[in-house]
């Protein structure tokens, strides 16, 4: 502004005021002194934000409590040794101590209580991440990986592959994954690798629309045109330049599906149609206590075996979502526009 | 490309989809080892091997998969689903029954989503950062996070079994449209409309937050516009669209919620039915509430998307 000539005289200009207001993007001038990579630059990001790292501290201890729970042994050798859980998930404590019994409030011996059947609740409920943390875990990983190479290949290729690969897609999207895993596991029974099985058959298709979507945009950049110009096969392409530029949206995906994995293998076992009856995984543990508590009080409600167990789901599938969270913020995944960065 | 033309387009377009809905649905449950044929069998060890082709064949269970997918389709199109082999009851007459229940539930948390989530995202975008919007920001979080099946069984816990307001099931079910059954609708209704009013919440308050950065809003303000009509007319308008973008996928959620939330509250709707069709294994029935759950998910699909289409002129048919 050249208020210098005296042509525009500006009044009430507060040159304070406006240094002070917060800058609109998250530029910043250390930013400006050398590139730093995207991920660099978003795991600073990541680690600043706490509640993101409250979430991964939450499932680190969950998943470790559960790792630690009771020894396990590989074909009969002794990989981990620690036994955190103060009974076995299975033990029925009664037959050893009779005075113990069935539905027991918590108490110091036993602070979950103790459920239907008088097992140690607290036992169970360490034990009992094993089942759906892992799961969760397992089906992500198979399902992000088939699904991003699914959308990369639908995407990069166009045309009538794009077409036949996108309908699909746009039937498995018409079922809830729920009840696509329900029918599965009608058919097949219930069962660890089952219920895996379950979750991965249809899950990819999430990941393989939203890849396409980003592998639309990537292809026309310069630099796949210059990775075809120098003679680089189709795959390579796909795996060395288009896949790992449409990872932050898988990323920010793949962390918010674990939840969505583990509240549905819970459903499952919640409806009695996941593990076996009287495992000692989350949504089976509340299936157990249900009829219980429909049936109405006879005498003290047993409280703690519907509250403790779903509050593990609760707290383990909340954390995924606050890492979740973290890793959109972090990696602008959704770049909108200025002033949406690194807030929120 | 003219709205219309989008329109049409959009219609033709799911004819391929419905399609590959009725594959998935009969291919699924015709991999089930045993059929209901079987199982009538097994309960019954009189029953001889000519005997047991003769019931397949009436049931239509006998030849190869193809025709047997024709058989179904052509019966389906016609609007025969067949009949549930150990009641002999009809398919149709027992969707039909189950519909109303799981459509006043799915309503329910609908309505409950929308006049909780708005409110609030718009409150929240207002004052963002603020301590209110923190506390909603978290109660959002905690809304998607949260199992549906243990929010019903807490609610249970509290609202029946503590504070005695209501039945933990409804003592004798009244008919549907009794106005005490609205009284009986609130837990499961809350329950299934927990999930949607989270994700609008924070739909709400990120796309507010975002319009508010915008030129035109800028604009009302400096033409001396209250805030409040800022607020309420312009910038609620503009973000209700990233509201309906949301609805067809909510609307998913509330269908799959509705056979948890169902089978915790006792509620007899299609969800519950569809519980006790796959531990009963009776196929037609499975096949019939499946098939059925598409096709309303991609109709509430299309509509969804001719809606944003009417709603947002700025959209590019194409």
């Amino acid at each position: 502004m050249s208020t210098e000539r005296g042509r525009i005289r500006i009044t009430g200009f507060e040159a304070e005021r406006v240094e002070e207001r917060d800058s609109l993007s998250d530029w910043e001038a250390e930013s400006g002194t050398g590139t730093e990579s995207r991920w660099r630059r978003g795991l600073r990001r990541f680690k600043r934000n706490r509640s993101a790292m409250l979430g991964i501290a939450i499932v680190v201890v969950m998943s470790l409590l559960a790792i630690l729970s009771r020894p396990i042994t590989v074909g009969g050798v002794l990989v981990q040794p620690i036994s955190l859980a103060p009974h076995a998930p299975t033990d029925i404590l009664y037959l050893q101590n009779p005075s113990v019994g069935v539905y027991d409030p918590p108490s110091l011996a036993y602070p979950m209580g103790t459920d239907g059947s008088g097992r140690d609740l607290f036992s169970r409920l360490l034990y009992g991440g094993r089942f759906s943390i892992s799961i969760g875990f397992i089906v992500v990983a198979l399902t992000a990986s088939f699904g991003a190479v699914y959308g990369a290949v639908s995407g990069y290729y166009g045309g009538w592959v794009d077409e036949v690969m996108m309908r699909i897609v746009d039937t498995i999207f018409a079922f809830p994954s729920l009840i696509l895993a329900l029918i599965i596991v009608a058919i097949l029974g219930g069962g660890y690798w089952q219920l895996v099985l379950a979750f991965t058959l249809f899950g990819w298709a999430g990941y393989g629309r939203l890849v396409r979507g980003e592998v639309l945009s990537i292809k026309e950049n310069e630099y796949v045109l210059a990775a075809k110009a120098l003679g680089a096969k189709d795959r390579s392409v796909i795996f060395r330049h288009v896949i790992p530029n449409a990872m932050p949206p898988l990323l920010v995906l793949a962390s918010l599906n674990i939840g969505t994995v583990v509240i549905g293998v819970a459903a499952l076992g919640f409806l009695g149609l996941g593990m076996p009856p009287g495992t000692a995984e989350w949504g089976t543990m509340l299936d157990a206590t249900r009829q219980t508590l429909i049936q109405g009080p006879g005498g003290a409600i047993p409280w703690w075996a519907t509250v403790y167990p779903g509050l593990a789901i609760f707290l383990f599938v909340m954390s995924m979502n606050m890492i979740g969270d973290g890793i959109n913020d972090a990696l602008d995944a959704q770049e909108t526009g200025v002033g949406r960065g690194g807030e929120e | 490309m003219s709205l219309r033309r989008f329109i049409l387009n959009r219609v033709l377009s799911i004819i391929p989809i419905l399609f590959g809905v009725s594959v998935i649905t009969f291919g699924l449950v015709h991999l089930t080892p045993g059929d209901p044929i079987s199982q009538m069998v097994a309960l019954n060890p009189e029953v001889t091997a000519s005997q047991e082709a003769q019931l397949r064949a009436r049931y239509g269970l006998d030849g190869p998969v193809w025709q047997q997918y024709l058989t179904w389709m052509g019966n389906v199109l016609t609007g025969d689903f067949g009949t549930v082999i150990r009641t002999n009851r009809e398919v149709s007459a027992i969707v039909l029954a189950r519909l109303p229940e799981t459509i006043a539930l799915g309503l329910f948390g609908w309505a409950f989503a929308l006049l909780i989530a708005i409110p609030t995202g718009i409150y929240a975008a207002v004052n963002k950062d603020a301590f209110g919007d923190t506390v909603s920001r978290f109660i959002a979080l905690s809304g998607i996070s949260i199992p549906n099946f243990w929010l019903g069984l807490m609610l249970i816990l509290v609202g029946a079994l503590w504070l005695g307001w209501w039945p933990v099931l409804a003592p004798s079910r009244l008919p549907l449209y009794h106005p005490q059954m609205l009284w009986y609708l609130i837990l499961p209704g809350l329950t299934i409309g927990t999930a949607a009013a989270a994700s609008i919440m924070r739909v709400m308050r990120t796309s507010m937050t975002e319009e508010m950065n915008k030129e035109y809003v800028t604009a009302a303000r400096a033409k001396g516009l209250p805030e409040r009509q800022v607020v309420l007319k312009h910038v609620l308008r503009n973000s209700l669209i990233s509201v309906v973008t949301l609805a067809a996928t909510l609307t998913a959620g509330i269908v799959a919620g509705s056979v948890v939330v169902e089978t915790v509250f006792n509620w007899p709707g299609l969800g519950r039915e569809f519980i006790q069709a796959i531990t009963a294994r009776e196929v037609n029935l499975i096949m019939a509430i499946t098939l059925f759950t598409g096709v309303f998910i991609i109709l509430a699909n299309l509509l969804a998307d001719i809606l944003y289409a009417v709603l947002d002129p700025r959209i590019r048919y194409d």
